[in-house]
């Protein structure tokens, strides 16, 4: 099936299958990559990607299936195999450790555990050779954890390179760059290939896979769905392969903006750790409008959702909420003033995996009536909530005394959605909000957002996702640093051109490229 | 070795280990006997027997069950707000200090109203013993479990100081200990001609009042949800300092009551050797009932069985005692071991 | 006035490195598990078996040294309990340690009382003797202060450059610490979070428990129930205000064991006679809770402490 460019085949795939109970997350999957080339695997959230590569890797092991790296099997399960026989892998998650420098993180693991000395004299030389080579540029003795996201992925590659990586594997890199960023990483890309190196790419967006891969490989529901030569063939087919039918764009229609309801003058947050605060932010969320907040992540995103989301309190500069400012400012103000959340985190903030669904259904509501009266909770009327929305928003679970650390991120999305909209809300904070789901929880949800949008609820969505901010926004603010670009109403900008503003360019006084 | 998550345990499974866990500590406990040159199964008779053999013997081990009972709760209570109260053993002391303080004739009050007068002082004082170490993990974020566990020690010190000075009683011929509660201040039996105090009704009540709490109130709720994620709780609107304040007052004043009931029912007196660590091994009795309150009241007459029996059995086989501190840690931590695993499969790769 | 003329004996600097010697042992022990991500609350009770270990090896026959490597067994030994409950299960670190504290204690006790049935006070051993350091033992103040100690305390002091150095410039350091920070790290350069923190833990138990060895066989020369007294738990505030760093943690220990000694000589003055002396005994606990305090907001915890790393879970 793989088109015989007479390349060496450098890995080999074969029969690769894994469940985690009853979920077969990949399912007979084999393939081959040869020298030299880029081969994109494309799939939408969930279908097995990263699965696959955790496998190759050596993260997870396989119920059944072999990996072969240059003719030799590697045993399953050991990451340094893996290492060894030259396979890198940069994380979607990024895996350095904060607290050391670039430097460090490259040496770990790089030489014996009990030898004595680090090597770090040899070590740099070669990591500046390879930054110069690749085009990598990094300062190798900072912190990590003082780097930006873009740098933070250079280390990763730059990690792979240092071991001498023939095969690279990138999981959803672009993620979170800025276009100009991901151009560079496609620069890098293309120097690795020029030198023999093989590159193996994860994603899930139709356009960047046309542009950096020579063949593309797509995964569906944990299968592979089709095998074909980028070159013969388009984002429509792709697209139809990837979800089998063609993805249909969210359609916002036109609506004249209503009266501000959330206004931020000049406002700034203080930094928490190594999270940057707000400084003089101005930010007008109106009834009947989507406000799209662009940006790199780690750009104060987090800050701004935590300040409307009434968990941080401006130091300085004023909000006024439907025209009033606020007296006290907490989560709870900002439940009562009509403020419906949708956290970042679906697990960790969202939801308490340990609670049933019942509960989690009535957290921002427990004490309440009808749910809790004179101290004691009504469990009754609770569970009727429960099930309401498990019914209006087609949460497919066991049932409301489910724990909700059993239902798969676009049903716990879909109860977190029901929690926060059934109250009725006049402003929608949706931080990341489809961000791991499936195409149609994110169709889904789309569309709720959508609706509020359409029934004059003003709604700020916050993503990393450019082509996503873009699709669903009436304005567009950039993020960068923790201030905020002036308003781009809708259809006036490019993504170049939002790019420009993600790396800081436009901000003037002291604003300079990541 | 890698573990997976069972979504849903099997009885066998959810039953068959935590058995295993006990068989294990009953294995160890003839493991020491053999080693200390006796019968494992003589000595394993001999601890039932003490523990439950006879009427004295059972009525005993529900003695020691009081304390347990409460310093279990406390334990129980903070846990689940993951409130690491390690200092149980001096939320005790203070319960028992105020109880001295108070029932030794400073009150002129009939029975019916000094009893529960001086628990609800105990109450508040061992509340307040527990909130200078929470209101530091709230306000500063200083970790709790070494900053109770050091009030153990200061407190201990604090009741040696009082007993030699201010609290020393007279009449004790120059041994650390206070004068004797009055008459009224003292727990009745709860039969006539039964060594059985008051107390033990009041803690598997207050055991009852805690699982209510827990399973049907706001309160018990916001407990809950702070201790299973309070990252998620405080962005859901859930005040979770003020949570774990209460938190905080509710097992202090438990724990206060483990030195009230001793004080009042059981030794009349306060001395420096009130508690042999009841506070510690509430930490014991708590995980063994997997927090639960009611279960509480079982793991500690449990404990104190094993306790009393060793007690005994000691006598008899020349077994050290200490041989039932060991079976409990070895319970603890084979328990925790178990029930993760319930939860947990594991795969060797 | 007193206290000036106390700081300037040399007999008071030698006491303050003499009861600083096993803070350090197990202060370095504790940051050893910390930094790779393991709270160890077992400290208490792993100082209790190893200075009960080390005592009745010597009681049995056994020479000085044999006991300090009986010691540090029984503290590992004790450590891969630990380490097999927390890092491969996951178990909670508060839990187990507590646990192994209490194990660890009771052990210590059941055996004394299975060796030795019928003795009210404990009997004593030779314990290790002073070697004085020629030349620099004849420096005035600092000489006997810190040149004139039991071969134990060289050791603690050896062992804080020991640690230093392989924590900061070594491979084994490098991957100690980033197991503490972040495990995935650990795990995607090809290294085992697991065979890092569980040896980290039995190691760091080993230093626990010859820190309280040598509390039976530098400092005291016989064994009593009491006797750790929760310096376990003052080593852990001592680790926090070290931030974490050996240096700064040792130079805590240094500092909390001088105003140790400053309160048993401040109780034989005539202040003494008018404060309690248990308040005097109160002063370490207090100190360590104001160490804590003061350092709250300003350390840099190793951000994995206490979390788990299990990569088959999702």
């Amino acid at each position: 099936m793989a088109p015989d460019t007479g390349a060496e085949v450098v890995l080999r795939l074969d029969g690769i299958t894994k469940r985690f109970g009853p979920l077969v997350a990949n399912d007979g999957i084999s393939f081959e990559l040869r020298k030299g080339e880029v081969i994109a695997l494309l799939g939408e959230n969930g279908a097995g990607k990263t699965t696959l590569m955790n496998i190759l890797f050596g993260h997870y092991t396989a119920e059944g299936g072999t990996v072969e790296v240059f003719g030799r099997a590697l045993p399953p399960g050991h990451p340094r195999a893996a290492l060894d026989a030259g396979v890198g892998m940069v994380h979607q998650h990024f895996t350095l450790a904060d607290n050391m420098t670039v430097l460090e993180n490259i040496l770990l693991g790089t030489r014996p555990l009990l030898s004595p000395r680090l090597g770090a004299g040899a070590a740099r030389a070669k990591v500046a050779k390879l930054s110069r080579d690749f085009g990598l540029a990094v300062d190798p003795d900072a912190r990590v954890g003082n780097l930006s996201v873009g740098e933070r992925q250079r280390v990763e590659i730059l990690k792979a390179l240092y071991r001498d990586a023939r095969i690279l594997i990138l999981d959803e890199p672009t993620a979170v760059l800025t276009p100009q960023e991901s151009a560079a990483l496609f620069g890098t890309l293309r120097k690795a290939v020029a030198q023999g190196l093989s590159v193996i790419f994860i994603s899930h967006k139709l356009g960047e896979v046309m542009e950096i891969s020579s063949r593309v490989l797509v995964l569906r529901h944990g299968k592979l769905a089709g095998e074909v030569a980028t070159a013969k063939t388009d984002r429509h087919r792709l697209a139809e392969m990837m979800v089998g039918a063609e993805i249909a764009a969210p359609r916002l229609s036109d609506r004249a903006p209503g009266p501000a309801l959330l206004t931020l003058s000049n406002v700034d947050t203080p930094r928490r750790g190594s999270v940057p605060g707000l400084s003089g932010v101005n930010l007008t969320l109106r009834a009947g409008q989507i406000t799209g907040l662009a940006g790199v992540s780690g750009n104060g995103q987090a800050a701004l959702a935590a300040l409307i989301g009434g968990l941080e309190r401006p130091v300085h500069g004023g909000m006024e909420l439907h025209g009033e400012v606020p007296g006290d400012w907490s989560p709870r103000a900002a439940l009562a003033a009509g403020i419906a959340r949708i956290p970042e985190d679906r697990h960790k903030t969202g939801t308490v995996s340990d609670f049933s669904l019942t509960e989690n259904a009535i957290l921002e509501s427990y004490d309440e009536a009808p749910y809790s009266r004179k101290g004691w909770m009504d469990w009754r009327a609770a569970e009727g909530f429960a099930r309401k929305i498990i019914e209006t928003y087609d949460v497919r679970c066991p049932g409301p005394s489910a724990r909700i650390r059993l239902l798969s991120g676009g049903n716990m999305q879909k109860l977190i959605l029901g929690r926060v909209l059934e109250a009725g809300p006049k402003i929608i904070l949706a931080n990341q909000p489809v961000r791991g789901l499936d195409i149609g929880a994110v169709t889904f949800v789309q569309n709720r957002l959508i609706a509020a949008r359409d029934e004059g609820a003003a709604v700020l969505l916050i993503s990393e996702d450019l082509d996503e901010v873009m699709a669903l926004s009436d304005v567009i603010h950039v993020i960068y640093e923790g201030r905020l670009s002036p308003a781009f109403p809708r259809g006036t900008m490019t993504p170049a051109g939002l790019g420009q503003w993600m790396a800081g360019h436009g901000f003037g006084g002291g604003a300079h490229a990541a | 070795m890698r573990l997976e998550p069972i979504a849903n345990p099997s009885a066998l499974r959810s039953i068959g280990l935590p058995a295993g866990a006990l068989a294990l500590t009953v294995l160890v406990a003839s493991l020491l006997a053999l080693i200390a040159g006796a019968n494992p199964f003589a000595t394993l008779g001999l601890i039932l027997k003490g523990a439950a053999g006879s009427k004295f013997a059972l009525l005993e081990t529900l003695n020691r069950a009081t304390p347990l009972i409460f310093t279990g709760l406390a334990v129980a209570v903070a846990f689940r707000a993951k409130l690491w109260n390690i200092g149980a053993e001096a939320q005790l002391y203070a319960g028992a200090i105020v109880t001295v303080l108070l029932g030794t004739g400073a009150l002129p009050l009939p029975s019916a109203l000094l009893i529960p007068g001086i628990a609800l002082a105990a109450m508040l004082a061992g509340a307040l013993v527990l909130l200078g170490p929470v209101l530091l993990k709230t306000r500063l974020g200083v970790d709790e479990v070494v900053t109770t566990l050091l009030f153990n020690f200061i407190m201990l010190l604090f009741v040696s100081w009082l007993l030699e000075g201010p609290m020393k009683d007279p009449m004790g011929m120059g041994w650390p200990k206070s004068p004797a509660l009055e008459k009224a201040a003292r727990l009745p039996r709860i039969v006539e001609g039964l060594r059985l105090h008051w107390g033990f009704a009041l803690a598997t009540l207050s055991a009852l009042a805690v699982w209510v709490i827990q399973t049907r109130t706001t309160l018990g709720y916001e407990i809950r949800a702070v201790g299973l994620n309070a990252e998620a709780a405080r962005f859901a609107g859930i005040p979770v300092g003020r949570v774990m304040v209460k938190t905080a007052l509710l097992s202090g004043g438990l724990a206060a009551l483990a030195g009230f009931s001793e004080v009042a029912g059981l030794k009349g007196n306060l001395t420096l050797d009130l508690s042999p660590g009841f506070g510690y091994t509430g930490i014991i009795v708590a995980m063994l009932a997997l927090l639960n309150p009611l279960g509480v009241v079982v793991s500690a007459i449990f404990v104190a069985g094993v306790f009393v029996g060793a007690d005994s059995m000691s006598r008899a086989a020349g077994v050290p005692t200490y041989i039932a501190d060991i079976l409990m840690a070895t319970a603890l931590l084979t328990m925790v071991l178990a029930l993760k695993l319930t939860r947990l499969k594991v795969r060797w790769r | 006035m007193e206290i000036l003329d106390i700081l300037l004996t040399a007999s008071f600097w030698a006491a303050a490195v003499r009861i600083a010697s096993p803070l350090i042992f197990a202060t370095l022990g504790e940051l050893i598990c910390e930094r790779a991500g393991v709270l160890n609350l077992g400290i208490e009770g792993i100082m209790v078996i190893g200075a009960f270990a080390g005592w009745m090896t010597v009681y049995l026959g056994g020479g000085l040294w044999t006991g300090v490597l009986v010691a540090m067994l029984a503290g590992m030994l004790f450590g891969l309990l630990h380490a097999t409950l927390t890092v491969p299960f996951g178990l909670s670190q508060h839990v187990v340690g507590l646990g192994v504290t209490l194990l660890a204690t009771v052990t210590a006790s059941f055996a004394y009382r299975l060796s030795l049935p019928e003795v009210t006070s404990p009997p004593k051993i030779e314990p290790f003797q002073p070697f004085a350091i020629p030349g620099l033992s004849q420096v005035p103040l600092i000489g006997p202060a810190f040149f004139a100690q039991t071969p134990l305390t060289y050791l603690a002091f050896a062992l804080i450059a020991l640690v230093s150095i392989v924590l900061y410039r070594t491979p084994l350091g490098l991957a100690l610490r980033a197991a503490g920070e972040n495990p995935a790290s650990v795990e995607a350069q090809g290294l085992s979070v697991t065979a890092i923190r569980m040896g980290a833990v039995i190691v760091g138990s080993g230093l626990m428990a010859i820190g309280g060895a040598f509390l039976t066989m530098s400092a005291f020369s016989s064994f009593f129930f009491e006797m750790v007294n929760g310096r376990g738990w003052i080593c852990i505030a001592l680790v926090v205000f070290g931030a974490w760093k050996p240096g700064k943690a040792a130079l805590g220990a240094l500092l909390f064991a001088a105003f140790d000694a400053l309160q048993v000589r401040l109780q034989q003055t005539p202040m003494g006679a008018v404060v309690p002396y248990q308040v005097f005994l109160m002063v370490p606990y207090i100190l360590s809770i104001l160490a804590l305090v003061l350092m709250s907001r300003r350390a840099e915890v190793p951000a994995a402490l206490m979390i788990p790393f299990n990569k088959g879970e999702r």
